[in-house]
């Protein structure tokens, strides 16, 4: 785990923070843009087969594992996610401060079997995308059927979108379709700059906090 | 570009995979009492053929995960993909190898 104090966004740079609109401030804006950084990231291998493994994650994080490829699960408060990476793997994703939770509720739960739990939080960082041209935006550089009918919320794939490797998670939002947007750190600024500049033709609104 | 059916997370474009050469290649059983030619057979030696071929893809960017490709390399037509360790498709293979060939012969009266 990196000391708090050492921990930096690979966006920080661009400081988007400070360059962020306050609400409202853009009504016609066709795309909004976020950054969230820090989340909590770990990789979960073990035996989607294993009875024990499955039920043991389920009562440790409150969340139950996605089975089936592309899907995923989200908690009551809608901050934890567990992602369908592949056939034994996910990406277990909460809030910055839930490291230690995820890692000894897991850890604990399983002392005596085979599994793996790697803190990869620092690897990736979170883009979020939503607004009425999300899904335009994300269909210029991404090959993906985002069709609701074909990419319902709760959906994950791992892809490429102009040719950068994202993980691509569309969210349980009840409104208009809202996107997790996981890009590795040193793509990061360069998906963000293509981000904007494909949105340029919407309407742009920068909510990073 | 092809569209690729991963066993896992359907049909996804070409860029997303690496292909990975012959497919159901064995290594030697006992190494150390392998000759040269052998080992040259096993690590060099690969079929190329027109037609149907046995090959090993992985999905790079999506699931990573590894598995084989019944695809013909004259049409580039996917007969269908199967997961590791599992049998290749024969029937459907040969039920394709049987219409390529009756479509491969003469029309009426062409010379």
């Amino acid at each position: 785990m990196v000391d708090a104090y050492l921990r930096q966004s690979p966006l920080a740079h661009l400081h988007l923070a400070a360059r962020a609109t306050t609400s409202n401030a853009l009504p016609d804006a066709g795309v909004v843009l976020a950054e969230i950084p820090y989340l909590s990231q770990f990789v979960l291998r073990g035996n989607a087969d294993n009875q024990a493994f499955t039920a043991g994650i389920k009562k440790a994080l409150k969340l139950p594992l996605p089975i089936s490829p592309c899907t995923s699960s989200v908690d009551k408060t809608g901050h934890s996610h567990i992602l369908w990476m592949g056939p034994d793997e996910w990406l277990i994703v909460g809030p910055s401060d839930d490291q230690a939770h995820i890692n000894s509720s897991i850890s604990t739960a399983f002392r005596n079997q085979h599994f793996s739990l790697v803190n990869v939080s620092e690897s990736r960082t979170l883009i979020r995308l939503s607004g009425t041209q999300a899904q335009n935006l994300l269909e210029k550089g991404c090959s993906i059927d985002l069709h609701p009918s074909a990419f319902s919320p709760g959906s994950v794939v791992n892809t490429h979108l102009s040719h950068a490797h994202i993980t691509l998670h569309r969210l349980n939002s009840i409104q208009q379709p809202t996107y997790d947007l996981y890009v590795h750190r040193s793509f990061a600024e360069y998906l963000w700059s293509w981000l904007e500049d494909a949105a340029r033709e919407y309407g742009l609104d920068n909510r990073s906090k | 570009m092809l569209l690729i059916p991963c066993p896992w997370c359907g049909e996804r474009d070409e860029p997303e995979f690496h292909h990975g050469g012959e497919a159901h290649i064995k290594r030697p059983l006992e190494p150390d009492q392998s000759t040269d030619e052998e080992w040259a057979e096993y690590i060099f030696m690969r079929t190329n053929p027109k037609g149907v071929f046995l090959e090993r893809w992985v999905h790079q960017s999506g699931c990573r995960r590894w598995f084989n490709l019944a695809r013909n390399t004259a049409t580039n037509e996917i007969i269908g993909a199967y997961k590791m360790g599992e049998k290749p498709p024969i029937s459907t293979i040969a039920n394709k190898q049987k219409t390529a060939t009756v479509s491969n012969k003469k029309p009426k009266g062409v010379k």
